[in-house]
């Protein structure tokens, strides 16, 4: 989560319709290719059931360590005469959840400390960030294994774990947004003009913060599948015999003189997938941000 | 500077006291009671009583935390469960290798990264700047794990270019080092070659918009001496700020590249650690990670200064 999203506020109020998405769309042919791809992951994960040609989970001795292109067996087979096309479809299955939930555990949990700090200011603003700043203070990757280490490796603990790594990226995000907006004209205007707090936040707040989170968000998927997926490798995400990429790559690679599509056909999956979201949280930065524009 | 130096290291304070409770929490958020984890096999009711009047775990919350910051301050990180060595101890004996590791791939990022940025900025737009784009996003996108084995089938197993695992010590014969360090570098340097490239475009792009670059090629400079002498030293100052944090952040990279090459260092020790549930030693890896990102933090700012005078500590 290196890449910083842009975190410049409009200048006016902004009011998003379905036609300016489209727009979007239309103008920005990188964000166009990058959605195209995100939507075909997303429509994989979707269809696994329907377009896996075998039950990732069943085993067929006889078919073992198929190499690819073998009949019935696009990608080949793992050492159990699992299909490995089969396996990789419904890896989709596991990751994209997992960077779903981990995004809004982060998302909701930084987005709300974000608003909190950003808005009260004072010594509220103080403690929370110096909170966000002990967050920070830890590498990501290693807050997320000393969490899974203290809770128990296990999907769950992992989500969990990613997501807290991403609350302090989101709260300094929207915070610092919110700084922003607070002294802007409209704002003030609507404050004089007696809006409660919460007509602030919810009408005009938020709808502001949207361009620099759905950056986030899309650079921020990536992460969460790399981690999870480093996880799973390390042994602390999905266990056996869940079909999950990472943990796929770790079981390949012992077999790597012989067989090596056993840990390249998962390893080529992650990375596609993350290089889509973070083509995607890219393209949209340059689009989305009226500095890069000019 | 002074000045500043005092309040980045009064502001760091409560930052490094937040940082230790979270630490000094890992152990309590497992479920159990810390003297069997901290004990592991070694269940005897006289070593869990003394495991409990040593760190006082009997007493509140917070009494054990300041026993327990009072040792780490003092040097005592506590005892391995497996090995039954020093924590302290066990750390820096795998740190050299790590040392050796990350700063072998930082080189190499580095050198891959400033041609290739410097490339892409000067032809920006071009078909090779979109190509080095590409390249920068890929580079953060595949797993340094997945890069690690893919060297090893290409390199090492189908090649014999490179040796696979083992660890020289660089003090025992260098050329051997070199040889067995260059494979798990280039996996750990990748993405941060990607992320410096990108650094070094932009950065470079935005100094050769500057006037006096335009004065220096009115002057009869030539492109390349402009570029490689004038543009590029100024365009390097944020690449220092990323660098530095990326120094500081070795033993999180480590953690991966470390198992996948059997790698002797601290982070395949911590996730030994994590499977022999040798919490100690966890909580003295994970302290010492977040340590040195604080403190690689705080040089950055330093250095940031040193390079550009302009920037004010006031």
């Amino acid at each position: 989560m290196s890449n910083a999203p842009a975190i410049v506020a409009a200048q006016e109020p902004i009011r998003r319709t379905p036609v300016a998405l489209v727009d979007l769309l239309r103008t920005h042919r990188r964000v166009t290719a990058a959605t195209a791809l995100v939507g075909m992951l997303f429509l994989v994960a979707l269809l696994a059931p329907v377009i896996s040609p075998h039950d990732p989970l069943a085993t067929s001795p006889d078919n073992s360590y198929l190499p690819p292109l073998s009949p019935g067996h696009l990608l080949g087979s793992d050492e159990l005469g699992r299909d490995l096309l089969s396996r990789v479809l419904w890896g989709a299955r596991v990751s994209l959840p997992v960077a779903f939930v981990a995004v809004a555990v982060g998302l909701f949990g930084g987005g709300l400390i974000g608003l909190v700090s950003g808005y009260a200011g004072g010594l509220v603003d103080l403690l929370l960030m110096r909170l966000m700043d002990a967050l920070l203070a830890f590498p990501g990757l290693i807050l997320a294994i000393a969490i899974v280490a203290a809770l128990g490796p296990g999907l769950r603990n992992a989500m969990i774990a990613i997501g807290v790594v991403a609350v302090p990226v989101y709260a300094r995000l929207v915070r610092a947004v919110m700084l922003q907006l607070k002294q802007m004209e409209f704002v003030v205007a609507t404050r004089s003009l007696g809006a409660n707090p919460l007509r602030l936040i919810i009408g005009h707040f938020i709808p502001n913060l949207l361009n620099p989170v759905i950056v986030q968000v899309s650079l921020s998927a990536g992460f969460a599948i790399l981690a999870e997926a480093t996880l799973s490798f390390l042994g602390l995400g999905a266990q056996l015999p869940t079909p999950d990429w990472g943990q796929m790559i770790s079981a390949g690679s012992a077999f790597l003189t012989n067989d090596p599509w056993l840990a390249i056909v998962p390893g080529a999956a992650i990375s596609i997938t993350v290089y889509s979201f973070n083509l995607l949280g890219d393209s949209l930065r340059d689009a989305l941000d009226p500095r890069l524009r000019s | 500077m002074t000045t500043y130096l005092l309040r980045r290291l009064l502001l760091m304070l409560p930052v490094a006291l937040l940082v230790t409770i979270g630490v000094f929490m890992l152990i309590h958020l497992s479920p159990g009671d810390p003297a069997l984890i901290i004990l592991g096999e070694d269940r005897s009711p006289a070593a869990i009583a003394q495991v409990h009047e040593q760190l006082g775990l009997d007493k509140p919350l917070y009494v054990q935390y300041f026993i327990w910051l009072d040792n780490i301050v003092h040097g005592d990180w506590g005892r391995s469960v497996t090995t039954h060595e020093p924590v302290a101890v066990a750390i820096t004996d795998r740190l050299p290798a790590t040392l050796e590791l990350g700063i072998v791939a930082l080189l190499w990022s580095l050198i891959v990264a400033i041609p290739l940025g410097t490339i892409a900025a000067v032809r920006r737009g071009s078909l090779s700047d979109q190509i080095a784009t590409g390249i920068t996003i890929a580079g953060v996108s595949i797993p340094n794990f997945f890069i690690g084995i893919v060297l090893i089938f290409t390199l090492s197993v189908t090649l014999r270019l490179f040796p696979f695992g083992g660890y020289v010590p660089l003090t025992t014969d260098p050329l051997q080092s070199l040889r067995h360090v260059m494979l798990p570098a280039i996996a750990l340097g990748t993405a941060g070659a990607a992320i410096n490239m990108r650094f070094t475009r932009s950065s470079m792009i935005e100094v050769l918009n500057h006037d006096y670059i335009r004065t220096a090629r009115a002057k009869g400079a030539s492109w390349r001496r402009v570029v490689f002498v004038h543009a590029l030293k100024n365009a390097l100052i944020p690449v220092v700020t990323i660098v530095g944090l990326q120094i500081g952040g070795i033993i999180e990279g480590a953690v991966v590249t470390e198992t996948v090459f059997t790698w002797p260092g601290v982070g395949r020790l911590a996730v030994e650690s994590i499977f022999n549930r040798d919490y100690t030693v966890i909580q003295g890896i994970v302290l010492l990670a977040a340590f040195s990102y604080m403190i690689a933090n705080l040089l950055v700012d330093l250095v940031y200064g040193w390079l550009d005078p302009r920037i004010s500590y006031a």
